[in-house]
């Protein structure tokens, strides 16, 4: 039972992995940059829901699509200002871009929303369900995330593969160039890929801190960081990729405390990794594409 | 944002300067990145302090300057520089350990006195005579909990969780886990956690569980505590709950659910609730200015001016001596003064450098601290 209930923990914690990594393999996939400040896009939806619901007594549903709005338009605005200009710069320029990016979104929150902690009420309280006489309990709120991560994968799946609107990402995915002779507007297309990343990361910030309830301005960072390992691992551009990798690095992150040594565990994390980079180097479900010179 | 935030530390530098000759007081604290909490406490703590002292009009007046180090050593000693540059005759070295750990080597070397309100590693003052503390060394806290739950019979079979990339968790947990046993505990379980993987502890709560610790010891600061509170009472989980100075602070996060911090018992030097004047005058003054309550680093700061204060006065010292005088005189000040203040009655130092007061022990009642004794 211990196990199961082991395991059941890591699934809630990759379920947040999960979500997270969503958005940074929907933007890698289609922009094919990394995003870095999504983490720290992450934390402010979690600020904004929080002050929605605590301070503006909002319902939490709402709380979140408020979250949503303002994260899709910050995604905008720094889509637009820090990134756009770079289109035609190097991998790398754009890169340590979205670095400075995240240092900045964290210091704006340090300035507007101060560093003490505040404590994130649940959004759907922390009740949760008892399975074979209350010997495991799953609780809500990991449901209610693999459930959100269930939607969001099936939706963006289909947005990709069957909208118009989709199939322009994918082109400007592939060649940018040609896709731009063909009449796609690129920059409205990446700018769109941005808005829906941000959007989803107001969920997971909303989702990432009912499950683990302390709000600050690093709060994105570190999960940030964790979920780019997840998307790397599940083969980073690919969305069911991203589920898988993000539910497995739970499991393991939580059964090498367990097994091996609380001390030892990202080590063990990170360890397995590089192994499923060597075997694999385009992650669990990602494809090897032939780089265009 | 580092141009504003350098203005208005200029802006208090000056509010505070404005009667002349004053002693200049330089420290450096984290007052930016993730650490900030600890470091504008202390700055804002320090300053009310000043500023009160200003106002008396007596001959000691000081001139308060902070620089931010980020808790980045690098940075501290860049900043010292700076301070070093403006002319700082006494310090009150750096916030946190790490940086302190930097500054206070500086501090060594160029014979400015420092009185750092809360790095609380031992290797801050150690081989140095002129470094001193406010706040408990790391081990002693370790040690003081040991004794204080074997004594009082909280509980024979002890858990521990820390934080193995924090210098202050490692330093509390290393003497409490060798003490422990002198106390007639047994430490059942102990687990560890870091920086990244702080947020899922069910392992460590599960391993605790399964062991039968009645007491689960907790040298860490607030934030990771509350985690772990919530996630032991979601899981059923109810033992007894030991903190250290750090846990200070958790009632006054924002939205926490004080009852699951009830019960929790801390040893810590401050109070904010505290009846006596003094405590009162002070948390009043913060609150007024910063709209929240001053937690523990905030009260250190404000005991290390008022602790100047009194060995300068002690000492006659004027604001024209240079640091290395000044340095020699609080020296022999501080090693033979007692000071009150809101962190402790009769605060003594030994000539290392580390202070001695009583810690308090106090227990989470109907969401209020209560003394323990």
């Amino acid at each position: 039972m211990t196990f199961l209930n082991f395991f059941i923990s890591g699934i809630s914690l990759g379920s947040i992995y999960a979500i997270i990594a969503l958005g940074y393999t929907m933007v890698y996939g289609i922009a094919k940059m990394l995003n870095f400040a999504h983490g720290d896009v992450i934390m402010v939806g979690a600020y904004v829901c929080f002050y929605m619901v605590v301070r503006y007594e909002l319902p939490p549903f709402l709380g979140v699509i408020i979250a949503m709005a303002v994260c899709t338009m910050l995604g905008i605005i720094v889509e637009r200002l820090a990134y756009k200009p770079l289109r035609q710069a190097p991998s790398l320029a754009v890169l340590i871009t979205a670095i400075g990016m995240s240092y900045f979104l964290q210091n704006t929150a340090l300035l507007l929303w101060s560093s003490n902690p505040k404590v994130f009420p649940s959004i759907i309280g922390r009740g949760s369900f008892k399975l074979f006489d209350g010997e495991l309990s799953v609780s809500h709120i990991t449901a209610l995330t693999i459930g959100v991560c269930l939607v969001i994968m099936a939706a963006l799946t289909l947005f990709v593969g069957k909208t118009k609107m989709g199939k322009a990402m994918r082109a400007c995915s592939e060649d940018k160039g040609a896709a731009q002779l063909m009449g796609i507007n690129v920059n409205a297309t990446i700018s769109l890929t941005f808005a829906i990343g941000s959007g989803l990361a107001a969920v997971a910030g909303a989702l990432l801190c009912s499950a683990y309830p302390t709000l600050m301005p690093t709060t994105g960072a570190l999960p940030g960081i964790k979920a780019f390992t997840a998307a790397v691992f599940g083969g980073i551009g690919s969305i069911p990729g991203a589920f898988l990798g993000g539910l497995m690095l739970g499991v393991i992150e939580i059964f090498a405390k367990a097994y091996i040594s609380s001390q030892l565990s990202d080590a063990v994390v990170f360890g397995v990794l590089i192994v499923v980079l060597l075997v694999k180097p385009a992650g669990l479900l990602g494809k090897m594409t032939q780089e265009k010179v | 944002m580092k141009k504003v935030l350098v203005c208005s530390l200029l802006v208090l530098a000056m509010s505070a300067s404005a009667f002349g000759a004053a002693f200049k007081v330089g420290g450096t604290g984290p007052l930016t990145g993730g650490a900030a909490i600890y470091g504008t406490a202390a700055m804002r703590g320090a300053q009310i302090a000043a500023e009160e002292i200003n106002a008396m009009g007596g001959d000691i007046q000081f001139e308060l300057r902070y620089e931010d180090d980020t808790h980045d050593a690098e940075k501290a000693v860049n900043a010292y520089n700076a301070l070093k540059d403006w002319g700082m005759q006494v310090s009150l070295g750096s916030v946190t350990s790490k940086p302190a750990e930097a500054t206070a080597a500086e501090n060594f070397a160029d014979r400015i006195f420092a009185l750092t309100p809360s790095a609380s590693s031992a290797a801050v003052t150690e081989g140095k005579d002129n470094v001193f503390q406010m706040c408990f060394v790391d081990p002693n806290q370790g040690s003081a909990s040991a004794q204080y739950i074997g004594e009082k019979g909280f509980a024979k079979k002890v858990a521990v969780i820390w934080k193995n990339d924090d210098v202050y968790s490692k330093g509390i947990r290393d003497t409490f886990v060798e003490k422990a046993p002198s106390f007639g505990l047994e430490i059942v379980s102990e687990t560890a956690f870091a920086d990244g993987n702080d947020t899922d502890f069910s392992v460590q709560l599960t391993d605790a569980k399964e062991k039968g610790a009645e007491l689960v010891f907790l040298p860490m600061y607030y934030q990771p505590a509350s985690l772990i509170l919530a996630q032991a009472q979601a899981m059923g989980y109810a033992p007894k709950w030991f903190g250290v100075d750090g846990m200070d602070g958790i009632l006054t996060m924002e939205g926490f659910d004080k009852s699951l911090a009830e019960g929790v018992m801390l040893l810590t030097p401050f109070n904010a609730d505290a009846k006596d004047e003094r405590t009162q005058n002070f948390v009043k003054k913060y609150q007024e200015k910063y709209g929240e309550i001053p937690n523990q680093f905030a009260a250190d700061g404000y005991d290390c001016v008022y602790a100047y204060y009194q060995a300068l006065t002690q000492a006659k010292a004027t604001p024209d001596m240079d640091a290395e005088t000044l340095c020699q005189k609080m020296i022999e000040q501080f090693t033979t003064m007692t000071f009150n203040g809101v962190t402790g009655e009769n605060v003594r130092w030994a000539k290392n450098g580390e202070v001695s007061k009583d810690p308090k022990g106090m227990v989470i009642k109907d969401g209020a601290y209560v003394g323990l004794d």
